[in-house]
């Protein structure tokens, strides 16, 4: 048992950072140290939190300002002396405290056009091969803690990017169901026109901040900029699409960008 | 915001309320919206965080991918067998007959489970189930589920959007909200009373149906893999609404929980860990779970390392390993040889699986396991074995409901999922919880449906619904004082010493009776809480107004744990350490006398029906049933035995 220094962010998006004395015990990681605030000194500290262990992604917080689920960040990576900084997230708005409004996120999930299987076939009739599967598999392993939403300088940084830009969990959400084997729609040229996959510049910040170690940029966001760009520029799709040979594109779901209250 | 003495509603009106947004919550809304019915999900967590992300093995359904020998049939009967033959047959029947439908609708949804060779999905072995029968995708099955409940959810939304021009139409999540009390008039329900989490603004839900989803009450215990979502409010809100509640004595410890560091006790490590290899070994490195087999289950399962190694890959010729007998079998093995001092260094034993399998396939089979140890426990479980222990995991008492349509003894309330009692009887199969959740959510929001058409649109006016909203507000306001009370953290911490001591893995008469005169004391105190600070997401105002119902739950537990004088799956009375068949054939059955308190009644466990009892073999009916019971040549038998 040791005692450490926690700074904490108390209050909305106006507030500050409060300092705390507090004890940390042997294999504790800092969500046990913020349940120990609330049992102990400040039962209203506001922090979202479910399952405690890496699975629901709701805890997400920045410690000492790197983007991290607090569940999953051990004491033990501190120095003993280190002060210990937890804020919230900067992308979205604060409710109070360590809590954010991530409505973004699943305002940004109700625009992409859901996953279409061929209506011809029924439940039961899918064969798929687990070699087919695993490229969408690895991108649903996703526990949605939107810290790549919150790491990604697109919106990060630029507020009045946020209506056009679905950040990479979505785009990622696009990789996932354009890779589906039984999946008919095509949503490629709304990737780029409505979600705004040309934004990423692949900086990896994404990836790097991953708690599932998904390779968000290299599995997802640039394969489907290249299939972006070949149904863009590929002469025989432009030939298609003139005669109308080429399926149509499917549309951004209607009526869902500014869902009524 | 400066807490308000006169409070405002918002007011929202619905065909049919969900409360709860994990499997069964999420699968009874779709139900409903399908039938036509403006729907609402009343979610205490974010959408799509609910509990059932957790799950990990996979959900249980014959399929017959894996081996086409497996059926319902064979299904039913394991199922049933889990239970020691206390299971709600007709529940037990439909979900083996249903389950393959509702895994291969979610597969339709955008699911995907991991594959056969020849492109189905692929089943694992479980605990207690004869076939690899647990559709999953490596070890995060629960995550998959949920997904694919909310992403069609999204879809459905999106159908309202383009047809009525708002997504929210006929169907709309609403996150961090907790329900505190259902409203009832005179004696039917009426909708239900919440909180926003957001802004501690008060919220009145007026449906003439309401399913409850709410899931399970591990938060009752100090060592549990339940989140803080499970403090019982389902249970707690049926009672206090005039429903009962059955087979709440029966609480499932999961044997393998993490044991080390302390900050992790209780983080289930999941079943597939056996289900594809993994051994239980003690100090000594004895396989210790041979000496374990109850005379019950002697018949299918081996007696040597030997057979027991031969079964992973020629499960027709040899028995099964012990390490797969039903979870309460297992757990009390482990801990008696804990107790026995042939425990690991922490307390637990040694599940491993680093000597029964490479360790790129383990990377594949378990990622999570693998992840999780070498995140919060700095071990490698391809190298070296997991220290494990029993973790409070879930409840198989809940709400008693009708089998076909999920409706309880109020009318317009329904429940489906962990808080619904009698599909697992005394103990669950793992797998089993997953297909559980779609089979009797989709009933509970058919059944919802029908029940609000059949009201034919007639409403119970605002004025009788008020005063009830009212007083809920008043109560749920009692505890936000800057005040001098009690710490809701500090009383919460007791409940669990409390639960976990008195009413754990082992009870005895004394200790039930000790933890009901314990409980009565933590009342007293409840009514003294103070949460400081306002209402803007206040956790401690939160568990404040949720630890009257993780209370009332436990009273529950343990007046009816009491009361069975028996031995049976997740009820293991020291002082009754047999299994009686003349307890088998009762249900006990708690309802709410007066604030606090409950009363235990007894009621029939219904007959299985005479097609189904034929699918066991006389012998081992003979272990379970009164002589009375047993269909006439097993009867005979058993005489012939006896002589």
């Amino acid at each position: 048992m040791s005692e450490r220094v926690f700074r904490v962010w108390r209050g909305a998006d106006e507030g500050d950072l409060t300092e705390y004395r507090v004890e940390v015990n042997e294999g504790e990681v800092v969500l046990d140290v913020l349940h120990r605030l609330q049992a102990t000194q400040t039962p209203d500290l506001a922090v979202r939190w479910n399952c405690k262990a890496g699975k629901c992604g709701s805890c997400s917080v920045e410690i000492n300002g790197v983007p991290r689920l607090s569940c999953m960040t051990r004491m033990s990576v501190f120095a003993e002396d280190e002060v210990v900084t937890v804020t919230p997230m900067r992308t979205f708005p604060v409710i109070r405290d360590l809590v954010c409004d991530v409505s973004f996120n699943y305002d940004k999930a109700r625009e992409i056009p859901s996953f279409t299987p061929d209506p011809a076939t029924s439940p039961g009739d899918f064969r798929m091969a687990q070699v087919d599967v695993e490229r969408s598999q690895e991108f649903r392993k996703c526990i949605e803690c939107f810290l790549c939403n919150n790491v990604c300088h697109v919106i990060r940084d630029h507020e009045e990017n946020k209506e056009h830009f679905s950040g990479p969990r979505f785009l990622m959400r696009v990789a996932e169901l354009e890779m589906h084997p039984e999946d008919t729609a095509d949503r490629r040229a709304i990737a780029q026109d409505e979600f705004g996959l040309g934004y990423c510049n692949i900086t990896k910040c994404c990836t790097e901040v991953c708690p599932e170690g998904i390779r968000i940029t290299d599995n997802a966001l640039i394969p489907m900029k290249e299939r972006v760009a070949d149904r863009k520029y590929d002469p025989l799709v432009w030939l298609g699409s003139k005669i109308g040979v080429r399926p149509k594109d499917t549309p951004i779901v209607p009526n869902v960008r500014h869902p009524r209250e | 915001m400066a807490p308000s003495r006169a409070p405002d509603f918002t007011r929202h009106t619905y065909d049919v309320v969900v409360i709860g947004a994990g499997g069964a919550g999420l699968r009874a809304a779709i139900a409903a919206r399908e039938q036509g019915m403006r729907t609402a999900v009343i979610s205490k967590s974010l959408f799509g965080k609910a509990h059932t992300v957790m799950a990990e093995g996979g959900a249980a359904a014959a399929l017959g991918n894996a081996n086409p020998a497996d059926e319902w049939r064979v299904h039913f009967r394991d199922t049933v067998r889990g239970g020691k033959f206390l299971n709600d047959p007709r529940m037990a029947e439909l979900h083996a007959r249903e389950a393959p439908e509702r895994i291969l609708e979610l597969e339709y949804w955008g699911a995907l489970f991991d594959r056969t060779a020849d492109g189905r999905i692929s089943q694992r072995n479980f605990g207690g189930h004869e076939y690899p029968r647990l559709a999953h995708v490596g070890d995060r099955t629960g995550l998959e589920m949920i997904r694919t409940l909310q992403q069609r959810i999204v879809a459905l939304q999106q159908a309202d959007a383009a047809e009525l021009g708002d997504p929210d139409a006929r169907l709309r999540v609403f996150p961090e909200t907790a329900i505190t009390e259902l409203l009832v008039h005179e004696g039917a329900v009426t909708g239900a009373f919440g909180y926003r989490r957001e802004d501690g603004g008060f919220v009145v839900f007026e449906a003439p149906a309401v399913v409850l989803a709410t899931g399970g009450i591990g938060k009752m215990f100090r060592t549990t893999s339940n989140s803080w979502e499970y403090t019982g409010d389902g249970h707690a809100l049926a009672l206090r609404a005039g429903a009962s509640l059955i087979n709440m004595e029966f609480v499932q410890f999961h044997p393998t929980g993490m044991v080390w560091p302390p900050s992790v006790r209780g983080i289930l490590v999941t079943e597939s860990v056996r289900g594809d290899g993994g051994v239980l070994r003690n100090a000594d490195g004895k396989r210790f779970m041979f000496d374990y087999v109850p005379d019950v289950f002697r018949a299918q399962y081996a007696e040597t390392e030997a057979e027991a190694d031969g079964w992973y890959d020629d499960p027709a010729h040899h028995r099964r390993p012990p390490e797969l007998l039903p979870r309460d079998e297992v757990a009390r093995a482990i801990n008696s040889e804990v107790k026995a001092g042939r425990g690991s260094p922490h307390g637990g034993v040694f599940l491993d699986v680093s000597t029964r399998l490479p360790a790129e396939e383990i990377r594949r089979r378990l990622p999570s396991m693998h992840h999780q140890f070498k995140e919060l426990a700095d071990v490698d479980i391809t190298a070296e074995a997991m220290e494990v222990g029993p973790t409070c995991h879930y409840v198989m008492g809940g709400v008693r409901v009708d089998a076909e349509t999920a409706a309880t003894d109020v009318p317009g309330l329904f429940a489906a999922g962990e808080v619904a009692g009698g599909m697992h009887g005394s103990n669950r199969l793992g797998g089993n919880s997953l297909s559980d959740l779609l089979v009797f959510g989709r009933r509970a929001g058919l059944g919802a449906a029908e029940y609000t058409a059949g009201t034919g649109g007639r409403r119970i006016p605002y004025e009788a619904v008020e005063p009830k909203a009212r007083e809920a507000a008043e109560h749920a306001l009692a505890s936000l004082k800057q005040g001098t009370g009690e710490n809701p953290y500090t009383l919460h911490s007791d409940l669990q010493d409390t639960m976990n001591d008195l009413v754990g893995i082992i009870r005895r008469g004394p200790e039930l009776t000790e933890a009901l005169e314990r409980l009565s004391r933590l009342e007293e105190r409840s009514t003294g809480l103070s949460a400081p600070g306002d209402r803007v997401y206040n956790p401690g105002w939160h568990l404040a107004m949720s630890l009257p119902n993780m209370l009332v739950v436990s009273r529950a537990i343990a007046a009816a744990a009491l009361e069975r004088e028996e031995s049976r799956g997740g009820h293991t009375r020291n002082d009754f350490p047999e299994m009686s068949a003349r307890w088998r054939r009762l249900n006990l059955e708690v309802r709410v006398d007066g604030p606090g308190g409950v009363t235990v009644g007894r009621r029939p466990v219904p007959d299985i029906p005479p097609e189904l009892l034929a699918l066991f073999d006389p012998d081992e009916l003979a272990k379970y049933l009164t002589k009375e019971e047993l269909p006439e040549t097993a009867a005979d038998a058993d005489e012939e035995e006896r002589a």
